[in-house]
């Protein structure tokens, strides 16, 4: 049975390569997981703002 | 409002950047000297032209803050060179990577090029200690301009010292006599460049919106609680006149 198998391989250094493509992808990670941080952020504290409003409204 | 088209250059950003990464992988030709690690050249190099462009923008924003003493100015300025920090963290990182993987060491420390970039790094890496270490909110905004002005400044001059220097090792990408980049390169390299533009100036507007919002959240927790707020911490961050 003859197998034909397309050539995968990747070249020499190609570690080096993906190691910078890498690094790059982790620090756009980060950011987004700080930039979700604050959003969950500001959903808190928007959400205690609205019952401050409520509570001043029930109490005028 | 900073979140105004946000999508769109969301989507710009992701489209022109994976194509422009795509390009490089599969159109781009390997390099005859450095072979398929030269792919790198795609990530490094315009992370390393926003990163400075990055910065003389700040510059930029800085003049227009000293000139008509709006907040918004300074935010811009500052968020301008918060972005180019972590750009140009990401330059140092890939460079590093591609030095070890094309000349055998993590640094060298008699390149210009590379040494003059970790300057201007270090240089706005100071940025933000000397903002924080000021108290008054405007006498900080003032002085961070006139800091962002004169390392501005310092960015072009830095480039043109590095183009004279006689020896260097790192390669020239648009190097005028010794040909440069072949075409398929170069449509994959403005490809990337555009698509990390583009990606600076998406996180700017993120960036920007979320100091908006943070801003206005504040002033309306001030209206609605009164004297009940207790008052802001001490900050490196710039704030908007409305907050």
């Amino acid at each position: 049975m003859t197998i034909l198998a397309a050539d995968v391989t990747l070249p020499d250094n190609a570690g080096y390569v993906v190691a910078a493509y890498l690094v790059f992808l982790v620090l756009l990670l980060i950011y987004v997981a700080i930039m979700a941080t604050k959003l969950s952020r500001f959903e808190r504290e928007l959400t205690e703002l609205n019952e401050l409003a409520d509570k001043e409204r029930t109490a005028a | 409002m900073y979140g105004t088209r946000l999508r769109a250059f969301s989507l710009a950003t992701l489209v022109t950047l994976t194509g422009g990464f795509a390009l490089a992988a599969f159109y781009a030709p390997e390099d005859a000297d450095q072979g398929f690690m030269q792919k790198i050249l795609y990530l490094h190099v315009p992370l390393a032209i926003v990163a400075l462009c990055g910065f003389v923008f700040g510059a930029v924003c800085a003049i227009q803050h000293l000139r008509t003493g709006e907040s918004r100015w300074d935010l811009r300025s500052y968020v301008a060179i918060h972005m180019s920090l972590i750009f140009g963290a990401g330059v140092l990182v890939t460079g590093s990577i591609w030095a070890r993987a094309s000349w055998g060491h993590w640094w060298v420390w008699d390149e210009p090029t590379l040494v003059s970039f970790l300057i201007v790094f270090l240089l706005y890496a100071t940025y933000q200690p000397l903002r924080f270490s000021i108290e008054d909110r405007d006498k900080q905004a003032r002085y961070a301009s006139v800091f962002a002005i004169t390392a501005g400044a310092f960015v072009p001059l830095n480039f043109l010292a590095v183009r004279l220097a006689q020896s260097y090792t790192h390669p020239r990408v648009f190097a005028t006599t010794d040909g440069g980049l072949e075409p398929r390169m170069k449509v994959a390299f403005y490809a990337c460049l555009l698509g990390m533009a583009l990606l600076y100036a998406t996180l700017w507007k993120y960036e920007m919106a979320s100091k908006n919002t943070s801003a206005q959240i504040k002033a309306l927790r001030r209206r609605l609680a009164g004297d009940e707020v207790p008052a802001p911490r001490r900050s490196a961050a710039p704030t908007l006149e409305s907050a």
